[in-house]
């Protein structure tokens, strides 16, 4: 008997798969394609006050925009406020952003590089996991309590200005430590350090330590073997670990709050507001969409200006 | 010194990677209401305090409710998805685990405000459970992670060994492939258990009225005066933590080895 088609495709490799990814995949499209795409609908539409009127508009993000409050069994227009690009403090705080999260992306992987290579060419074989583990554990730790800890740190009475004073380098507090964007850089570049260094770490791993020995063969220096070699090869680690650290860096929330001070806050703390204090759910919704929009523009940028260490890489 | 330089570096960035947990300690035992130097001298009492305030048990009651029941959801899903990922090949299937994984590096804030508009969109009151559905988001790209190891792994003519001598595809998932990635999962268990617990975010915006005991942490920043309270608590969550994933990796580094895979070091 001839086999259909459809009992074919039963017990194939691809329907075992499928039904295997399944109740992930669809917990995945419930819980988290679904309300995305929610979140973009809702930034085309009115805010009705309690509740969200279903008319398109892109007045969220241009132009004055509208909102609408139920009075006497009416909607009746309640108040007026600025779509994203259209408002200064909206695009101000979605550009300082850009820039806190770009500075956190090339300091904490400048910074992060050198661990990773001295783990990866270093360290004997048994070892690694022991560093790795030790790197990793500051970043497993109440989240919350290390932020405001930096606060304890880099505040006026903090450790760093009592320990100068005390060595007499400086006479008055410096102020300039904390409540700033340069607050900010250091406690996030603190949060996601092992975010960059693990995935340089594996790329580096992965590199074949006979071509080191070919390029010093051949006559390289020590650093040009580096640079040739070594460099291009862990490319795609490095490339990793700037997304991995610069996408959710931009959304962060909980440092600009506590360490940001007012001219260190970010577009998660514009987020909030709109959600909770003002339930604006459409600007809100429009303010989260264009930061995703700026972020996914920069990460693409980023990666076509690198496709040449990505290229043997496609699987 | 094999490494030089790059070892004394290296020595540096732990210090600055350690440097806020080690003054946890020092002002969770200092005896001063004001968390700046220099020292007042040493005291248990903000311990003490600790069990004075049942605001905070209920916040941790919460929490544990929450950490357990998403570690075990995330972990079940992360088999799934890990399973598929490595025994099968199919259409979709890299669309599909790049959906899966995208929390990994979506920033929490926008699955947050996303997951928030869904259950106003619904009508679903903020709860516990609310909290628990974004949690098992976040965790399950690292249960994935880990266990992604534990079954890469596998050697797949021990399953087929199992089919010759006549086992179902359950009994032989049961009995030979479930007990070779079991440290695997306890290792995704623990890891999970502790980003839980650990999660403000997604607690902060779905929890509603009920506090966890990130949101209480955060809403008692505000009140200096129940700071050194705060670094106690913290400095108890820091070697819990520590305790947990030491167990992790005691488990995941047993699994690895158990299944004759080689170390590749790290959780992720």
């Amino acid at each position: 008997m001839k086999p259909t088609a459809r009992g074919r495709f039963r017990g194939s490799e691809a329907a075992n798969g499928l039904a295997m990814i399944s109740p992930t995949a669809i917990y995945a499209l419930l819980l988290l394609a679904a309300p995305l795409a929610m979140i973009f609908a809702y930034s085309f539409m009115t805010d009705g006050y309690l509740q969200i009127i279903p008319r398109f508009q892109l007045c969220n993000y241009f132009g004055p925009c509208h909102s609408y409050k139920l009075v006497d069994g009416v909607m009746t227009e309640a108040q007026t406020y600025n779509g994203v690009w259209s408002d200064p403090l909206a695009k101000a705080l979605m550009l300082r952003s850009l820039i806190i999260s770009l500075v956190v992306t090339a300091t904490t992987v400048l910074l992060a590089f050198p661990v990773a290579y001295f783990v990866s060419f270093h360290v004997s074989p048994s070892k690694k996991s022991l560093w790795l583990f030790l790197i990793t554990i500051p970043f497993w730790t109440s989240y919350l309590i290390r932020v405001f800890l930096w606060k304890v740190i880099l505040g006026t009475g903090g450790v760093i200005n009592t320990g100068l004073m005390e060595l007499g380098i400086i006479q008055e507090p410096i102020s300039w430590l904390l409540y700033n964007a340069n607050s900010v850089v250091i406690t996030l570049a603190h949060a996601y350090a092992p975010f960059a260094i693990l995935p340089i770490f594996v790329a580096l791993e992965k590199i074949d330590r006979s071509l080191l020995e070919a390029g010093r063969d051949l006559g390289e220096s020590p650093f040009m073997t580096f640079v040739r070699v070594t460099l291009p090869l862990a490319m795609p680690g490095v490339i990793s670990s700037v997304l991995i650290v610069f996408i959710p860096t931009i959304g962060d929330y909980v440092t600009p709050l506590l360490v940001g001070g007012p001219e260190g806050r970010m577009v998660a703390n514009l987020i909030e507001l709109s959600y909770k204090k003002l339930d604006n759910y459409p600007l809100g919704s429009a303010i989260a969409i264009s930061s995703m929009g700026i972020v996914v523009a920069v990460s693409l940028l980023f990666l076509f200006l690198n496709r040449r260490f990505l290229k043997g890489n496609k699987a | 010194m094999k490494g030089g330089w790059f070892r004394v570096y290296t020595l540096a960035y732990l210090v600055f990677l350690y440097a806020p947990i080690a003054l946890l300690p020092i002002f969770a035992f200092n005896n001063a209401t004001t968390v700046a130097f220099p020292l007042e001298g040493f005291t248990a009492k903000w311990f003490a305090k600790l069990w004075e305030e049942p605001e905070l048990h209920r916040a941790l009651r919460n929490s544990l409710i929450i950490a357990c029941s998403s570690s075990v959801l995330a972990t079940t899903l992360g088999i799934f998805a890990s399973r598929a990922s490595t025994r099968y090949r199919f259409p979709g299937k890299a669309g599909l685990m790049g959906m899966i994984m995208l929390p990994l590096v979506l920033p929490e804030i926008i699955l947050a405000v996303a997951l928030l508009a869904v259950m106003l969109g619904i009508g679903m009151p903020l709860s516990l459970f609310t909290v628990i559905l974004g949690h098992v988001l976040v965790c399950t790209p690292f249960s994935i992670a880990i266990l992604s190891a534990a079954f890469q792994s596998l050697d797949q003519s021990l399953e087929e060994a199992a089919y010759d001598l006549g086992e179902t595809p359950i009994s032989a998932f049961r009995l030979i492939i479930l007990p070779l990635v079991m440290p695997g999962i306890i290792s995704s268990l623990l890891i999970t258990f502790t980003i839980s617990l650990d999660e403000f975010i997604m607690a902060f915006f779905l929890a509603g009225n009920e506090n966890t005991l990130p949101v209480y942490i955060f809403g008692q920043f505000r009140f200096p005066q129940n700071v050194p309270v705060i670094l106690a608590l913290g400095t108890i969550l820091v070697c819990l933590s520590i305790a947990l994933l030491a167990t992790a990796e005691y488990f995941r580094r047993r699994g690895i080895a158990k299944t004759g895979g080689k170390d590749t070091g790290g959780f992720l």
